[in-house]
């Protein structure tokens, strides 16, 4: 029943849409491709391509690399889902400090330049096994529940940056504030594990004259 | 839109993240497929907000914290695996076994070996 609600869905979307071209790898026949929606896909297909090959490179640095694809990637989805401030915020974050953050602890443990054998552990069939299941149960759950939902894209940007910092500093003003406090914390600690201190042996008491 | 379209791709990208994180052995790529998961989350979060039309947006302020707290978590998980590194000499969670309790008890005598060995890499670390 909901297939053919789904069939005559995708037979008014189609003749509603009919000068647009067919979305490319699309899926199934019940949707209905605007623009934003093959926008959408493609840039969708870039970024979960460059996640598996995140996953799966055995070239460490080149895996950081594609890792900024990928969260560029999204940040263009966020773009065409009109959250223009969230696009900015990963821009900045993700690609701008965490990329480079990984880059700095892959330098700083001698990663190796080329190919690593030793990327992978000895658990990927188990790996792999549990990734396509929850991707299997994920995928089928959530087409089941939404394949008849659409978001409306027009009216106003619901992202922008004048709706998100009323939006935060009105309503969510002491989460932020709170969340200042764990960004304080997490600096601490990050200085404090980072540092070199000498054991408790006493026997690094030059390490630690000397990191001061 | 198609609602769909988002929460496809947020779950394919958890699944490969998860993925990484189970099947990696180097313990900054197992942080980058933890990135992963959490982007997955967050593009999840920004779809539905914006299908709701929430007036207080809570998906796109919940985004921003995530985004946040991720920061925080990418700087303290860096830290431990510099300080794990800088103990033991490998950034291998597969090696990183000293709790380990299981049949394997072949690499119980390593283990004594084992503990001398830091000492020696931290020593050629700081030299």
């Amino acid at each position: 029943m909901t297939f053919a609600a789904t069939v005559a869905t995708a037979a008014t979307a189609a003749t509603a849409t009919s000068t647009h071209p067919a979305a490319p790898a699309a899926g199934p026949g019940f949707l209905s491709p605007t623009g934003v929606e093959i926008a959408f896909v493609l840039v969708g297909l870039v970024t979960f391509g460059a996640a598996l090959v995140t996953v799966t490179t055995r070239q460490l640095v080149h895996a950081a690399l594609w890792l900024v694809v990928a969260l560029g990637g999204l940040a263009v989805e966020y773009l065409l889902l009109t959250a223009e401030f969230i696009a900015w915020v990963q821009v900045l974050i993700y690609l701008g400090s965490v990329v480079v953050l990984l880059l700095f602890g892959l330098m700083l443990t001698k990663a190796p330049v080329g190919r690593s054998p030793d990327a992978d552990s000895g658990n990927r069939p188990a790996a792999l096994a549990v990734a396509v299941a929850a991707a299997a149960a994920l995928v089928w759950v959530v087409v089941d529940a939404f394949r008849t939902t659409w978001i409306d894209l027009g009216g106003p940007a619901q992202g922008s940056t004048e709706v998100t910092g009323r939006m935060l500093f009105q309503n969510w003003v002491l989460p932020f504030e709170a969340l200042s406090v764990l960004l304080l914390a997490a600096l601490v600690g990050a200085v404090v594990l980072s540092r070199k201190r000498g054991a408790s042996d006493g026997g690094h008491g030059s390490d630690k004259e000397r990191q001061r | 839109m198609h609602l769909a379209y988002p929460a496809v791709l947020a779950a394919l990208l958890f699944a490969t993240g998860l993925y990484g994180v189970l099947a990696r052995r180097n313990a900054i790529l197992v942080l980058m497929s933890v990135e992963l998961m959490l982007n997955a989350v967050n593009l999840n979060l920004v779809a539905f907000d914006v299908w709701l039309r929430d007036t207080l947006h809570a998906g796109q302020a919940l985004t921003l914290f995530v985004i946040a707290i991720a920061a925080a978590e990418i700087g303290i998980g860096l830290a431990i695996v510099l300080m794990v590194y800088r103990n033991r000499g490998t950034s291998d969670v597969d090696r990183l076994r000293d709790n380990a309790e299981g049949p394997d008890d072949d690499t119980s005598p390593d283990d004594p070996t084992a503990a001398p060995a830091p000492k020696d890499e931290k020593a050629e670390a700081t030299a």
